[in-house]
């Protein structure tokens, strides 16, 4: 299992594009991947409602969590769709 | 579904108008709301759960593939924001996690529009109670339950009606995901049973130009197809009007975009306008006006001219006969602003000063003496006792981060909700994430700005071309504080002469600025010039005028960027 830990810099949080991006990211990976508030019950990241629901805010941090061959490539993606905005892409 | 019982002719129905003008067509009604299914069963069989199962999940396929299908119409057509929506819509009809809660509760025995309808009621309170910004996706959220509820009922799809000959747009009221999709040349008015003078409606209307009347009971009982004449101004809506009266209307123009009502870019994007006052005196003025609120009031001019500081009771009165004026706005107050270029009997510079402009002046001022600024705030924070109206209060002359908190503290501990500060020093705008992570919001003063990024006096008219907020390192600054300020989720507005400028104020909000305040007599060219440009316009202008090198080219290329008029008469 691989985890991450992300501070959220996009100024929306995690909504919006950089929501949609996440989604659409974790939703092409083979396995399991979910996403928590930092000491939260940890959601379905290929779930945009339950991706939204977790109302995650600029300035906060998230855990996105991963398992298999591939989980270490998939957070270097999912992190770089959180803060896409934020890093001008 | 609307009643289409014909309503006399000649007859009018009464509302409050919200967008100025005159519109003559046929009634088009907005599909009316999909109702809420019965708890109906399906047949019980495995056979009977997989047909269902199958039909939600083609409804939803179908909802999933029109709204993308939309996003990239709205992507071909250059806007890309619509697209933007359209696509998160879409994502949520195809949410994996939607589709096993449908498929649960068939399994459980549920007919599938049931077992839609309360996988959405999960989401729905879910995000209904959680923050600000998921609260307005729960609209989002309904509009594509009741797509997918309309296709597994065979009812008449939600959304805008589109059609080749303009028309009167009815409906109870707009939601914004109704009117992505909206063609404004089509529309000739709007018409609505709900809503008020500041709803999306109406300040889409006004964005537009499209004369509108809200709050006009029996509207959505108006048969299809019959031809009315809305009139925006009176808020009157005339049913089979006289041959003459339908003339009139479609040889009047479109209203002039200098219409009253809240700020807003030509594509809807608010940006509330707000008056600079000195006192109670001017309210009258900013209403007249259409001010949203107070964006500086100025409170100098209670404590000029005497020996001894005014007392609590005559703050108070002062502060609360302006927050009395703006019940449903905003009034940002600016504690004392003195110092050695602008003394006060009774409080007297700490020593002779050879550059007062650089000395103990503003926040600076009252940290030496707190008690004026405790005495302030707490006349503040009891003046806004029980009113409406949004107190927010800012410091003068702010320089860093620890400055801000030592102000917040301040207001936290009178009794004042939102405290922001001022950035007039180039110290504050280069470290504005600093100062935004202290307090609510933040205020540039572009003329202090203009005068301390180019080391040019205020008072010097030698020094003029130097004091000019069109020097692209000022406009450097203020795109610094407005992208820190949003990156903290904070506010930042503009209340210098700078926001008076409307050229200038369409530049201000390309670069980021939320909200723009300035003299009363200045608001109505600002907000036309602002309704005429799409924020995108104002974004490239903003550019533009970054990429320039001198203060008059970067007035030039902005002018370049905005396709029309923003001179007042224009």
């Amino acid at each position: 299992m691989t985890q991450r830990q992300v501070r959220i810099r996009s100024r929306v949080g995690l909504h919006a594009r950089p929501a949609a991006l996440f989604v659409q990211t974790a939703a092409k990976a083979p396995m399991e991947v979910t996403v928590a508030k930092v000491g939260g019950r940890p959601v379905n990241a290929k779930s945009i409602l339950a991706v939204l629901g977790l109302d995650a805010r600029c300035g906060e941090e998230i855990v996105i969590t991963a398992e298999g061959e591939s989980a270490e490539r998939l957070l270097d993606e999912l992190e770089a769709a959180v803060n896409a905005e934020a890093d001008g892409a | 579904m609307p009643d289409l019982r014909p309503a006399p002719l000649g007859a009018v129905l009464t509302g409050t108008g919200v967008s100025p003008g005159t519109g003559v067509g046929p009634v088009v009604h907005l599909a009316g709301a999909v109702p809420e299914p019965p708890p109906a069963r399906h047949g019980g069989t495995p056979e009977d759960a997989r047909a269902e199962r199958a039909a939600a999940t083609a409804a939803l396929e179908a909802v999933a593939a029109e709204l993308s299908e939309r996003g990239a119409q709205a992507a071909a057509a250059g806007n890309a924001e619509a697209r933007d929506v359209l696509e998160a819509l879409a994502m949520m009809a195809r949410d994996v996690e939607l589709a096993e809660a449908i498929a649960g509760r068939i399994d459980a025995g549920l007919a599938a529009p049931r077992a839609v309808f309360e996988a959405f009621a999960g989401y729905r309170r879910m995000l209904a109670g959680a923050g600000e910004y998921l609260a307005a996706r729960v609209a989002d959220l309904d509009d594509v339950r009741d797509r997918a509820l309309a296709r597994l009922l065979g009812l008449p799809m939600p959304g805008v009606p589109r059609r080749s000959e303009p028309f009167v747009l009815v409906a109870r009221d707009l939601a914004p995901a109704d009117t992505v999709a909206l063609d404004p040349e089509r529309v000739v008015a709007f018409v609505t049973e709900e809503g008020g003078p500041t709803s999306h409606t109406a300040i889409l209307a006004r964005a537009l130009g499209v004369p509108a009347v809200v709050a006009c009971p029996g509207c959505t009982e108006l048969a299809e197809g019959a031809v009315v004449l809305v009139d925006g101004s009176t808020g009157t809506v005339r049913i089979d009007p006289p041959a003459t009266g339908v003339r009139a209307a479609r040889r009047r123009r479109r209203p002039p975009a200098a219409s009253p009502g809240p700020g807003a870019t030509k594509d809807g994007h608010p940006v509330p306008l707000l008056a600079n006052i000195g006192g109670p005196q001017d309210v009258r003025a900013a209403l007249e006006a259409g001010a949203e609120g107070i964006g500086l009031y100025r409170t100098e001019f209670l404590f000029l001219d005497r020996a001894d500081p005014p007392s609590q009771a005559e703050q108070q009165a002062a502060y609360r006969a302006v927050l009395e004026a703006f019940p449903q706005g905003r009034v940002v107050v600016r504690t004392l602003d003195a110092g050695a270029d602008k003394p006060l009997g009774f409080l007297p510079p700490p020593g002779d000063e050879p550059n007062p402009a650089l000395g103990e002046r503003g926040l600076r001022m009252l940290r030496r003496h707190p008690q004026v600024l405790e005495a302030q705030l707490g006349a503040l924070a009891r003046a806004a006792a029980g009113l409406s109206a949004r107190l927010e209060v800012m410091a003068p002359m702010v320089t860093d981060a620890e400055e801000a908190r030592a102000f917040a503290a301040a207001c936290t501990a009178a009794g004042i909700e939102h405290a922001g500060v001022m950035v007039e020093v180039p110290a504050a705008a280069l470290r504005a994430g600093d100062l935004a992570a202290e307090v609510e919001f933040l205020s540039i003063g572009t003329n202090d700005l203009a005068q301390y990024t180019c080391a040019a006096d205020r008072q010097l008219g030698a020094l003029a071309h130097l004091q000019d907020p069109w020097q692209p390192a000022v406009l450097d600054l203020v795109a610094l504080t407005a992208a820190a300020a949003a990156d903290a989720g904070r506010g930042c507005g503009v209340c210098g002469e700078a926001a008076a400028d409307p050229l200038l104020a369409c530049v201000l909000v390309g670069l980021g600025v939320t909200s723009l305040s300035m003299s009363a007599s200045a608001l109505p060219a600002v907000r036309a010039a602002l309704a005429r440009h799409t924020l995108a316009e104002c974004r490239s202008a903003a550019a533009a005028a970054r990429a320039a090198r001198s203060a008059g080219r970067a007035r030039a290329a902005a002018r370049a960027h905005l396709p029309a008029p923003v001179e007042p008469g224009a």
